[in-house]
């Protein structure tokens, strides 16, 4: 005996999600481009843009409460809601470490870049490309791709630490390049923190399709 | 980092498993025949002492059925017949020479609808004690506030003991009927619905009144209302109907796991509401 409206709604909540994480990911690279072109313009519009996906984390937010607070959803339909929840609240989260690295395009002004960007860009895609297939193994109800999602996590880790040490090493040639060095170190590890927030996601869906809680990545030191 | 690794690692363990306690009553393969038709089949459930166990499945599934042969109430009915084991603290509750008046007083039960009799409030609560031959007032006196107390209802009727049982609302009637059935001092309470007749209020003073009695008695309860099942027990069993119209129990698990991740496909779609 299917419930309709109900199913409906929770089918609509699922659409919302996976149309707030387009624009995200979106975002990510945007921000990158920012950065990259230093297209000051570009990284201003981010930022004003980032209000927006404030406010559709909040209309997702207030329609899981209604539906908790009305349907009292058990069982999957419960495990369902939390997840649309806690990765709304990542996508936000998300959106706001892009719009952090918008801010560095900002901030950085005129000045000229330190280097040529090439691990912070593939970061930057990495990203991207989790972040899709992490929505699409929620979409699909996908326990064993989500995971493979969050083992993706290391290659952005490593990306990091590459760049941290190529930028440790201009500093320590030419102390004058601290400023930019820690500019694009600042970026490197926004993204490093996006790569976290989608491992959160993907442990998300393993928990809405398997109604296990586990830690899919743990964290190693940098 | 090895260590921190190493907690994480155990506490869905821990979780997953239930907290120690003693099982107070076991039934093992129960069947339940009115006559030829077999009403349940083998029926397998532990009850944890001191804790709440509800029961619950679509109608017709034999909730109430089990729940009767839990005191032995199908001794009152023509043709009917208990098979496989039942036990309580490890003694057979069916076999020759069990006094059955004795096991209904261990196991005492609270029904759907209120059930005062037409009396004083002082006398429904008098009226198990004096069958068992307590007769001193001062003793009965302490017994009637006792068991009010334990039901949360002294409060509200202490000053009109003497009057009939019947003017109290449906909730307090419940609570009295709750009351009542402490009042002999029973290690395991039955309950049967025991606020489908009673409005929100009322609804949650009696689940209050429930995790209260939890601290004493064990409590079995069997439930249509799926929230109250998920709200006040400990532990849920999960019962449906076979074709051929027996009762099954087809999941028992902690009442958090049945409600988050239960592990038959008919309980989930039970409990989301997409069956029944």
């Amino acid at each position: 005996m299917p419930r309709t409206s109900f199913d409906i709604s929770i089918s609509q909540l699922k659409v919302n999600l996976l149309d707030y994480g387009a624009r995200v990911e979106r975002v990510i690279g945007e921000s990158m481009e920012s950065l990259k072109t230093r297209d000051r313009a570009l990284a201003e519009a981010i930022i004003q843009n980032d209000a927006l996906l404030n406010e559709t984390r909040y209309e997702l937010e207030d329609q899981c409460y209604t539906l908790l607070a009305t349907q009292s959803p058990m069982a999957h339909d419960l495990r369902d809601i939390i997840s649309i929840l806690m990765v709304a609240i990542e996508l936000e989260r998300i959106a706001d470490h892009a719009k952090n690295i918008a801010e560095i395009t900002i901030y950085m002004g005129n000045e000229p870049l330190l280097k040529p960007l090439i691990d912070l860009p593939r970061m930057a895609e990495l990203c991207q490309l989790m972040l899709t297939r992490a929505l699409d193994s929620f979409a699909k109800q996908d326990a064993d791709e989500a995971k493979a999602v969050a083992a993706m996590d290391d290659e952005i880790d490593n990306l990091y630490k590459q760049v941290f040490r190529e930028l440790m090493s201009y500093i320590v040639e030419d102390p004058r390049t601290v400023t930019r060095a820690m500019n694009l170190l600042f970026a490197g590890h926004n993204l490093e923190r996006i790569g976290d927030c989608i491992t959160n996601i993907a442990e998300r869906v393993v928990y809405a399709v398997t109604g296990r809680l586990e830690e899919l990545n743990v964290q190693r030191q940098i | 980092m090895m260590q921190m690794q190493a907690k994480l690692d155990t506490i869905p363990a821990a979780l997953s498993v239930a907290p120690a306690s003693i099982v107070k009553m076991q039934a093992e393969k129960l069947s339940v025949y009115y006559g030829a038709f077999r009403a349940i089949a083998e029926v397998t459930l532990p009850i944890h002492d001191r804790h709440i166990t509800a029961i619950i499945g679509p109608s017709g599934c034999g909730k109430s059925t089990l729940l009767r042969a839990f005191n032995r109430m199908h001794d009152l009915i023509p043709n009917a017949r208990v098979e496989g084991k039942l036990t309580l603290d490890g003694e057979p509750l069916y076999g020759p020479g069990i006094d059955v008046v004795d096991v209904r007083r261990r196991i005492g039960m609270v029904f759907q609808r209120p059930n005062p009799f037409p009396k004083s409030i002082y006398d429904n609560l008098a009226y198990g004690p004096r069958l068992y031959g307590v007769n001193k007032k001062a003793t009965l006196d302490d017994l009637v506030e006792k068991s009010l107390r334990g039901a949360a209802l002294w409060d509200e009727v202490r000053d009109k003991l003497h009057q009939s049982a019947l003017a109290l609302s449906g909730g307090q009637q419940q609570r009295l009927c709750i009351a009542r059935a402490l009042t002999v001092e029973p290690e395991v309470v039955l309950m049967d619905e025991p606020c489908s007749a009673l409005d929100p209020v009322a609804t949650i003073k009696i689940e209050d009144l429930m995790r209260e009695l939890r601290n004493n008695y064990t409590i079995v309860i069997v439930t249509h209302n799926m929230q109250q099942a998920a709200r006040v027990s400990d532990y849920t069993a999960m019962m449906m109907m076979r074709p051929d119209r027996a009762g099954e129990m087809i999941e028992f698990d902690l009442t958090r796991t049945i409600f988050t991740n239960p592990q038959d496909k008919r309980t989930e779609d039970y409990v989301t509401g997409r069956f029944g």
